[in-house]
């Protein structure tokens, strides 16, 4: 179907017909390869204004520089985006309660209350209490710890095959690199809720199956991510450079292609955290999800639907709660995209 | 809307029309102002009048000045060239002029006002009511309209039709889904110009532009059509809206020398012809003092020396000029190339070359078809003598890059043989080329491209060495200072990421980290075309020296035969991956055999005016 | 040219035929009991059987013979157009898919109409508007819509529209009022997806030189944007457009469970329930046949957008 048909440029003066687009895309990368050093004040003041980047003075010899300064400078920036900051504290209360639940609630997620049956929100019972009087917010924190947990196995599957995947593709190129993608068309062929289903169906249900089920369904993303990379990366000036100072094929993959690779995967996985999140969610909605009297934040907003003419909050805060985790992770996983150019 | 102001603007602007050769007697060419002869109804004034003008770009909550303070006037008809290296802000004062600053750039300061001229109340009447307070206050005859402040409908009527541009890069100026009889058809439309009658003017314009078969050209897409060719398509636009004023940036640098020759001959014609101004924003002060009426010449954002290009070359008064004046070879030995290095013509070819390359040729698969190759070199032979530098020029997709990539062993001949050092490397795998490898760097074209960001300075410098396993950390740091000392910068940039230096700085470094491994030979891949001519000089000063105190040989790729002549002693001249000709540069370039050499020869700028300064006494700086 | 849409039918047909296999692999091959599992959606519990019993009920559901010749009998009953039995419902599978194909084709169809306008607009919208509060708050939605999970969106809607408002029936297939908040719930996500890519191309493309071009004419910002930059930037989208549709189907399952339509999303989710295999396998291979289909003629029609290309040579981008 459509795989990239991208021509593997050899880096050579462009046959003469090699196509303009190629041309423009190679002037695009070179100036994208450029973009770290836009401490000029021209930058991207024109495009095409190739040699305009950069002015012959920079720093003082004089001033410091190097790598601390320039993480200390962008930790600084970021310190200072009230938004990212928020996103990023959210999500770790999430992740910490995921694995200590009983750091923010004192009560059982099982525990029935009969005279407290459908509380509305107080600050006793903070997102109120479900048919049986369990506690809600209690209950959605140790729902966290399902759903977490499967969201981390999932990632780990999708960035442990994927990686490999696209770095073996990606270097190897040829007749294996064709083969692999063409594997990852038929994948994309298939949508990702569809085929979790189908694992789902085989495997059975509970978090394990669901999170492996999900991993395998966005796993094509981070194979598809890394090769584009690692093709990138691999045909860089810098690389070539280091070939012909005598570095070896897995010397230069590990000290520069792969550091050089890793922005858009960490993006991509920090976002994909999110759509794990989600695909979870959605699968434990529709009932795959883990036995009762556990209930994964999925199974808690199910459980609520059959309330939401008298006791809405039972499934809307659940909702929005799962909806802030996304969100905090595509806000941060943006941000950093944002930096990395 | 405004349009109809400026169209009526255009009207009495006379001098704006660039009325076609021949003058085609078009009914609804009532724009062309039929009665109005170039100097019947010029206003004395300049077209364009900049004062004080100050122009920053915000970064992180700060504006950074780019142009300080530039105050310059353009008149009708007249030429003029902003000269300057990148950062200068010659880019920023003409997006001022057109209006198109980027979103980030603030005007901190001062005006630029255009005298749309054409007295008689049409004008002004016409536009009083509509734009009152965007700076046409003068009242009296004259339409003048300040762009500083402006607003956007303002600065619209202004694009195109009272200036415009003819971009730097032809081949991504166009755009690639639509035919370039519409491209040029819409400036057309936009003086209000309808029905057949615009068909008929594009066919107008692109003739104009020097495009033969105009019928066949508009049905095209921008793809179908080479380098040249879109650049006079973009000359068509740009003269299609009929403006008092073109801007031309960057003309020389995207495309090849010849090609661009031919193109900036025509436009010179055909400005001078139809009393257009032309502002040419330029790098290369020869080609301003070829091409222009009066020389600007800016630094930091400032203007620091004008004046008409025979004064400011024979008697420059600033001493960046007169650097900049030795930085351009065609200026600074009156037009002619004289090489640095001369052999003696048995020195030409020796013995025992340090690479050789024997009838090399490569052909390449071409993508997106089944069948068929490009053949991208031809039958290549050259040598590398030890201790000397050979030069291979040639224009883009002339082959030059592939046989150094052949070279270093990077890929595969078709067939040939490449010699490093007496052995045969052509069929050898890396493992076995390797021990060779130690003998043999590479500096690339583009210095921001050919270090890792991710590493520091020192990483870079001795990443060769730790391939090879070479010393232990101390040695290896203690050889790395001693390598940054030897191009000339500082211990202190151990530490930093390339992203902290420039961009002569980071060919430095690059240089560095080639002669890390004490190579004899280094290739050197246009290492200067990236940087700014001053810089270049210094980078070329640089090379010579580490060649005379290593005795290092180079094979130095490049297409600037001017560059080449500082520095090689022998050359080779490619086309088309065919040997045009070979030999000692003093003979190659002082009495060249080929036609092609020739060309290359003809079309390096600044001849022109130093033929004009010739015999003034141009202070040559070595 | 030919050859080349052969070319293009053969690889669509080689990715259809991939993608069947790959679920028949998974339903069949991973560590699970499939003979077990399948048997006990017909309500027979394996171990309470005898042998002989359990032989009867597994030559009952054709799952006696050795997996291959299971596979090619499958494949080659898919290719005649038959799709097996549902063990759970004892019911042809095609018949069952036919009965329900309706309310899902209108669904899907609307949702995906309403996606692409929608998020064109938006992304059309965010690379125009220079405003810049309006323009944050338009580029932050896409990655705002995709946050939300369907379900909940579903349930909010049926709150609002529903209960509290009684605007809209909560449930059921009947008129096109039951169509808008599924049809809402589904193009959220989709018109999101779009919209991110979009934007991300737009924003390329309006930094391209031919734009300044098309500016330095004196064109307004608005028709530079309409005549120079919609088309290229729609462009590259084209390649997610049968992602985006696949999208589109496979988020009926979750609208269909939450408003109670009777479709094949919701059949989807009780064959999933009741682990009825060949139902499963049917609706995935559908779902393949759609993106193979949208994609060949994407693949088909692209020529005819992009003057460039002749053949089949695009860029390539992802969601």
């Amino acid at each position: 179907m459509t795989t990239s048909v991208v021509p593997e440029t050899t880096g050579t003066e462009a046959p003469a017909a090699a196509s303009a687009a190629a041309a423009a895309a190679a002037a695009a990368a070179a100036a994208a390869a450029a973009a770290p050093a836009t401490a000029a004040p021209v930058a991207g003041a024109k495009p095409g204004a190739g040699g305009a980047l950069l002015s012959e003075r920079l720093i003082a010899d004089s001033e410091p520089g190097g790598r601390w300064v320039g993480l200390r400078a962008t930790a600084r920036t970021l310190a200072v985006k009230p938004g990212f900051v928020l996103a990023v504290l959210f999500i770790a209360f999430v992740v910490v309660s995921a694995f200590a639940p009983g750091l923010f609630t004192s009560r059982d997620p099982y525990s029935t209350a009969p005279a407290e049956r459908m509380d509305s929100p107080s600050l006793n019972h903070l997102f109120g209490t479900d048919e049986l009087g369990r506690d809600l917010w209690t209950r959605m924190l140790y729902g966290s710890q399902l759903t977490i947990k499967a969201a981390l196995i999932a990632l780990g599957i999708a960035i442990v095959i994927g990686l490999a995947l696209g770095v073996l593709s990606g270097l190897s190129g040829g007749f294996f690199d064709a083969l692999l993608m063409r594997i990852v068309d038929v994948q994309l062929a298939i949508p990702v809720l569809l085929l979790s289903l189908a694992i789902v169906t085989a495997l059975g249900f509970g978090t394990v199956p669901v999170a492996i089920a999900v991993g395998v369904g966005i796993m094509p993303a981070f194979a598809r991510t890394t090769r584009a990379e690692v093709l990138r990366v691999k045909t860089l000036p810098f690389v070539e450079a280091s070939r012909a100072g005598g570095a070896s094929w897995p010397r230069v993959l590990l000290t520069h292609v792969l550091p050089n690779s890793c922005g858009p995967v960490a993006v991509l996985a920090v976002l994909d955290t999110g759509v794990a999140i989600l695909y979870i969610a959605s699968l434990s909605f529709l009932g795959f999800g883990a036995a009762p009297p556990q209930a994964e934040w999925g199974t808690l907003i199910s459980a609520g639907r059959n309330y939401l003419v008298t006791a809405p909050w039972v499934s809307l805060l659940p909702g929005l709660f799962v909806a802030a985790v996304v969100l905090s992770l595509n806000h941060i996983s943006k941000t950093i995209q944002e930096r990395e150019r | 809307m405004t349009q109809d102001a400026l169209a009526s603007a255009a009207v009495a602007g006379p001098a704006g029309s660039a009325a076609p050769a021949g003058g085609s007697a078009v009914p609804g060419s009532s724009v062309l102002g039929g009665s109005a002869e170039p100097g019947s109804a010029v206003p004395a004034g300049p077209l364009v009048t900049v004062t004080d003008l100050e122009v920053g770009y915000v970064r992180r909550r700060r504006t950074v000045p780019a142009v300080r303070g530039v105050s310059l006037t353009i008149a009708r008809g007249e030429t003029v060239a902003l000269v300057g290296e990148s950062g200068s802000g010659k880019s920023t004062i003409a997006n001022t002029l057109i209006g198109l600053l980027p979103d980030n750039a603030r005007v901190t300061g001062g005006t630029v006002t255009f005298d749309l001229g054409g007295g008689s109340g049409d004008g002004g009447g016409g536009n009083s009511g509509r734009d009152s307070g965007d700076g046409d206050g003068d009242g009296g005859g004259a339409r003048r309209v300040e762009v500083v402040g402006a607003r956007e409908r303002v600065l619209r009527g202004l694009r195109g039709r009272v200036v415009s541009l003819v971009p730097q890069d032809p081949m991504v100026g166009l755009n690639p889904t639509r035919r370039i009889g519409a491209q040029v058809a819409e400036s057309i439309r936009l003086r209000g110009v309808n029905g057949d009658q615009v068909r008929a003017e594009v066919l107008e314009f692109l003739t104009q532009a020097g495009i033969d078969d105009p019928e066949l050209r508009a049905r095209q897409y921008p793809h179908e059509l080479s380098g040249g060719l879109r650049q006079r398509v973009l000359i068509a636009i740009a003269l299609a809206g009929r403006p008092q004023m073109i801007i031309a940036d960057e003309p020389t640098s995207a495309l090849d020398v010849t090609v661009q020759r031919r193109i900036l001959d025509h436009l010179e014609g055909l400005v001078r012809e139809s009393g257009i101004s032309l502002l040419i924003i330029t790098h290369d002060l020869a080609v301003a003092a070829d091409r222009s009426d009066r020389v600007l010449v800016l630094q930091d954002g400032s203007i620091v020396e004008q004046g008409v290009p025979g004064r400011i070359l024979v008697n420059p008064e600033q001493e960046y000029t007169r650097r900049l004046i030795a930085a351009a070879p065609g200026l600074a030995h009156g037009g002619r190339i004289v090489p640095r290095l001369v052999l003696r013509p048995d020195e030409v070819t020796t013995p025992d070359p340090v690479i050789l390359l024997e009838n090399l040729t490569k052909r390449y698969p071409l993508p997106g078809r089944q069948s068929g190759s490009f053949l991208a070199l031809d039958d290549v032979s050259l040598q590398v003598a030890r201790g000397r530098t050979h030069a291979l020029v040639g224009e883009s997709g002339s082959g030059k890059t592939t046989a150094l990539r052949l070279a270093l062993g990077l890929e595969k001949a078709t067939s040939g043989r490449v010699l490093l050092d007496g052995v045969d490397i052509t069929d050898q795998g890396w493992r076995q080329t390797r021990p060779l490898r130690r003998k043999v760097q590479l500096v690339h074209q583009n210095p921001f491209a050919s270090l890792d960001p991710r590493f520091s300075i020192g990483r870079s410098i001795i990443e060769p060495l730790a391939s090879f396993g070479i010393g232990d950390r101390r040695s290896r740091r203690a050889r790395a200072v001693e390598l940054l000392d030897q191009v000339a910068l500082p211990a202190s940039y151990l530490d930093r990421l390339p992203a902290e230096l420039s961009g002569g700085q980071r060919q430095r470094v690059a240089i560095a980290r080639s002669l890390a491994l004490e190579p004899e030979v280094v290739l050197l891949d246009e290492p200067v075309s990236a940087l700014d001519v001053s810089v270049q000089e210094q980078i070329l000063a640089l090379l010579r020296d580490l060649q005379e105190r290593l005795g290092l040989s180079y094979l130095f790729i490049s297409h600037d035969l001017s560059i080449v002549a500082q520095i090689s002693h022998t050359v080779t001249v490619l086309n088309r991956g065919k040997v045009a000709e070979s030999g000692a540069v003093a003979e190659v370039f002082g009495s060249p055999r080929s036609e092609y050499t020739r060309e290359l020869i003809e079309a390096i700028p600044g001849q022109r005016s130093a033929a004009l300064s010739a015999g003034a006494g141009v202070p040559v700086h070595a | 040219m030919t050859r080349y849409i052969l070319g293009r039918f053969a690889q669509a047909l080689g990715v259809l035929w991939a993608a069947y296999t790959v679920t028949f692999a998974v339903l069949y091959l991973l560590p699970s009991d499939p003979i077990a599992l399948q048997l006990g959606a017909a309500g027979i519990e394996t171990d309470k059987l005898t042998p002989a019993e359990l032989h009867t009920a597994k030559a009952r559901f054709g799952l006696d013979r050795p997996i291959l010749e299971q596979y090619f009998s499958d494949l080659w009953g898919f290719l005649r157009g038959d799709l097996g039995e549902s063990i759970a419902k004892q019911q042809s599978v095609a018949s069952l898919i036919g009965d329900r194909l309706a309310p899902t084709l209108s669904l899907s169809l609307a949702a995906a109409v309403v996606a692409l306008l929608a998020g064109t607009a938006l992304a059309y919208l965010a690379s125009y508007v220079r405003w810049r509060p309006a323009r944050l708050v338009l580029t932050r939605l896409p990655s705002f819509g995709a946050s939300f999970p369907q379900f909940f969106i579903a349930l909010v809607l049926i709150q609002f529209l529903s209960f509290n408002l009684g605007l809209l029936p909560a449930t059921g297939i009947r008129g096109w009022k039951s169509l808008v908040m599924p049809t809402i719930t589904i193009s959220i996500l989709v018109a999101s997806q779009l919209a991110a890519v979009l934007m991300r191309s737009f924003d390329d493309t309006l930094s391209q030189p031919y734009i300044v071009t098309a500016r330095a004419k004196g064109l307004s910002r608005a028709a530079v944007q309409w005549h120079h930059g919609l088309r290229n930037a729609l462009l590259p989208a084209t390649t997610i457009l049968g992602v985006l549709v696949g999208l589109t189907v496979t988020s009926s399952i979750i609208a269909e469970t939450v408003f109670s339509r009777n479709g094949i999303g919701k059949l989807a989710q009780e064959a999933v329930l009741a682990q009825d295999v060949p139902v499963v396998l049917a609706i995935v291979t559908l779902a393949a046949a759609i993106f193979v289909v949208v994609n060949l003629v994407v693949d088909l029609l692209y020529p005819l957008l992009d003057p460039r290309i002749v053949q089949g040579q695009r860029k390539e981008v992802t969601i």
